[in-house]
């Protein structure tokens, strides 16, 4: 690719550096001379390795976002967050319950959520984090989990928090015990399971891993495609 | 669209009237499958595979005279980054019964089962070149295959899998994989997994390329994010031993020919450590950083290859690894994100590829190597491709018909992924189509496997990406996700069977010298090392694009 952007400035952790202007912040740190080890990861926005503090120009803000998902802008100061030393409980999911009490008892911090909602603006996926927060406090598992589905734990909530709470964590407890025991499994996979446990399609199967070539794409050519809902 | 400011410039507005324009017209319009002929045809002058300029015989070892590509032949034409004079074996830093080589969801699953069947979290050590979870795994947006529903079967999901692998694939694999594929879905419901369902409890499934029934389970378009989190979750509940940012870069061996373990090393303070296993699981990933002719990729930044590189150097039999999997939507425009990938399920939910003029020119859902073949020729062949400023062409995915189709609202609900990460870059995905280009998105073939998931090599289990033969020559859509967690379950069941009776001999990097030797018989000189790492981004490289289109 041709790149004929404007170079603007940027300072990695201090240190100025010229980029073009259309980078994001993790191409920007390559391109001025950085190679990864800690920081990145999927570099597609689904993983959370890249979580960065940066400070624009002239604004006394400290703002949040995945390096891979940012544009720099000139005069940002940024610096990376790789590793938050957080706290996760360890717990045996078949053993617990899903109650009002079972987030608060491995997770009692909750209870100092300020409702600040420092979490939710350092969120760079957008999520309503202090209000999943607040559903756990309530005990509302349900909610706790829908709230914090698109959830990538990269883990800027939990460095911003002043109740020193680790969101990421207690949503995961929280969507575990929502979808085992709330949801629920779905009766026709149980079904299916027995079937291929009886047996029930061995003889079908075996006929087609035995079958030639030729055969196996008569079969494939002409099966049936039924994508009706 | 008269209030929305377009996130394109103006060169491609045009183009984007005449898809507005059409699009009524096309709601529930079909377009219809090729043929075998024309998938065969298009193919053979469009797909990348059949480039053969690209590929060459490798020189070195038992695959000898196979073709690869130039990219995957070049780091196994290399040498080992290190001499085994300069390791010492005595001094042994972890002494294990199952060494895991690979923390995606794979590896986890191994992890997780060999602990099911009586290893102690202590006896297993997971070892990852980055953080724990850090893996394509976590990426998979679309779904995961299982044919669970009263109107598919076990043996119509294998029609599909074999007939999309081009019959290549090792019939017991599929077998394992159509057969295991409903428990799978149980084991995740019942570690706590959240599948999207209809208001009936019933799995809300999707069809995919070359699936002859709605088969896709998703978790939203976070399918991968949500189903490696639980396993690390739940890895990390168990206390099962896990060692972050300590990449292995070579087997060790013993006196009986077995694989014993590995040489690590450590990512951030550079030292080599060694780990002695009685089993030894490989589930390092594929190769999307290798960029396989200049292609963009959708992989993880980890994905480099490294395990088919250790695998042969140990002796394992490749196969198919002269076949690539090219996404055939990945994104062409925004810049900054050029090369991710557009789900699938975009497709299965109503989006259609359309050309410059905006008209539709394939049927939507052809398995990815003659979609992705399709979408190179409506470029390269038909000259109806869309030119970003940077030079790339790519065609529309026409986003904005699924709100229409499945009701407004849907993109937001099932896309919010795909929503949220366009919208950073200024483009409603509601209102105004992606444009996207095939992109790198896996490694089909690997190092060859059985049901057990041994290889020719004792003592070496492989898992997931960096095995082959499970799909042949082309995989569909929700199999490699399937395939992770049934041949990582079943690697741990055996490890720890293999555990009980193993025993471990003197240790050796003999293999190395014979890897040198194997390099001068086949006349290679070459100051290449491998296995690579880490892909090479640093200064100019980053604004790399180099197509080798045709």
């Amino acid at each position: 690719m041709e790149n004929n952007s404007e170079k603007i400035t940027i300072y990695v952790m201090g240190k100025k550096h010229m980029v073009p202007e259309d980078l994001t912040i993790m191409k920007a740190m390559e391109y001025s001379g950085h190679q990864f080890t800690r920081g990145a990861g999927c570099r597609g926005g689904y993983c959370g390795a890249c979580a960065t503090l940066y400070r624009k120009k002239g604004s006394y803000k400290l703002e949040g976002a995945l390096a891979c998902q940012k544009i720099v802008e000139d005069g940002m100061y940024i610096a990376q967050i790789p590793f938050s030393p957080a706290e996760k409980k360890t717990y045996i999911l078949d053993e617990i319950k899903p109650e009002a009490a079972t987030i608060l008892e491995y997770y009692p911090e909750v209870s100092r959520c300020l409702a600040c909602n420092t979490c939710t603006k350092a969120c760079p996926q957008d999520i309503m984090v202090m209000d999943y927060v607040q559903a756990s406090l309530r005990g509302d598992i349900t909610q706790a989990a829908k709230l914090s589905f698109d959830c990538i734990s990269c883990g800027l909530c939990a460095v911003r928090c002043p109740a020193e709470i680790v969101p990421y964590n207690v949503s995961q407890l929280a969507r575990r015990l929502y979808a085992k025991y709330i949801d629920g499994p779905s009766e026709h996979v149980l079904e299916r399971v027995k079937e291929v446990e009886e047996g029930v399609y061995d003889q079908d199967i075996k006929e087609l891993m035995t079958a030639s070539k030729e055969t196996l794409a008569e079969r494939y050519n002409t099966r049936e495609i039924d994508l009706n809902e | 669209m008269s209030d929305y400011i377009s996130g394109y410039p103006e060169s491609m507005q045009e183009s984007l009237r005449k898809v507005a324009e059409s699009r009524a017209n096309r709601v529930g319009k079909q377009f219809t499958p090729m043929t075998a002929d024309e998938r065969h045809k298009v193919l053979e002058e469009y797909h990348p595979d059949w480039k053969m300029d690209q590929k060459r015989e490798l020189k070195v070892g038992p695959c000898k005279g196979e073709l690869m590509p130039h990219e995957v032949v070049d780091i196994l034409e290399a040498h080992s980054v290190i001499k085994p004079e300069d390791i010492d074996l005595s001094n042994i830093d972890y002494d294990v019964d199952v060494l895991i080589i690979g923390a995606g969801g794979a590896g986890l699953s191994a992890a997780i089962l060999a602990n099911d069947n009586g290893v102690d979290p202590d006896n297993i050590l997971i070892v990852q070149k980055l953080r724990l979870g850090d893996a394509n795994s976590k990426m998979s947006q679309g779904g995961i295959q299982a044919a669970d529903h009263p109107k598919d079967s076990p043996t119509l999901h294998y029609l599909d899998i074999i007939g999309g692998g081009h019959y290549y694939n090792k019939p017991e694999l599929v077998e394992a994989m159509v057969k295991d594929g409903p428990d799978i879905i149980k084991w995740h419901e019942e570690l706590g997994v959240l599948y999207d369902k209809l208001e009936d409890g019933t799995m809300q499934l999707a069809p995919g390329g070359g699936t002859s029934r709605r088969r896709m389970h998703s978790c939203k378009d976070y399918t991968g994010v949500e189903i490696t989190r639980v396993l690390m979750d739940e890895t990390i509940n168990r206390q099962i031993n896990y060692v972050e940012f300590t990449s292995a870069v070579e087997f060790i061996m013993d006196d009986k020919g077995q694989v014993a373990g590995a040489v690590l090393y450590d990512m951030d303070t550079h030292e080599y450590k060694i780990a002695r296993a009685k089993s030894t699981i490989l589930a390092t990933g594929g190769f999307g950083r290798l960029h396989i002719q200049g292609y963009e990729t959708t992989n993880h930044y980890g994905s480099t290859g490294d395990g088919i590189v250790m695998a042969y150097r140990a002796g394992a039999n490749l196969m198919h690894l002269d076949s690539t999997q090219f996404h055939p939507t990945g994104s062409a425009y925004p810049e900054q994100i050029v090369g991710q990938l557009c789900t699938e399920k975009l497709r299965a939910r109503g989006s259609q590829p359309l050309n410059i003029e905006g008209e539709l020119f394939v049927y939507p859902l052809e398995t990815r190597d003659v979609e992705a073949s399709a979408l190179i020729r409506e470029c390269y062949g038909r000259e109806k491709g869309i030119t970003t400023p940077s030079g790339m062409k790519g065609v529309w995915l026409d986003t904005p018909l699924i709100d229409i189709i499945k009701g407004e609202g849907t993109i937001e609900r099932e896309f919010a992924a795909m929503y949220r990460n366009y919208s950073k870059f200024g483009i409603d995905i509601r209102k105004e189509p992606m444009l996207v280009f095939p992109t790198l998105h896996y490694q089909n073939g690997g190092v060859e496997i059985n049901v057990k998931c041994e290889t020719n090599v004792p003592g070496l289990y492989v898992v997931g990406e960096v095995c082959g033969g499970v799909h042949g020559k082309n995989r569909l859509m929700g199999n490699s996700q399937l395939d992770l967690y049934v041949f990582g379950r079943r690697a741990g069941v055996v490890v720890a069977e293999r555990a009980k009776t193993a025993e471990i001999g003197k240790l050796n990097l003999d293999h190395l010298d014979r890897y040198e030797k194997w390099l001068k018989e086949g006349d290679v000189e070459t100051d290449r090392k491998s296995p690579i790492l880490l892909p090479e981004y640093r200064g100019k490289k980053t604004l790399d694009h180099q197509l080798k289109l045709l």
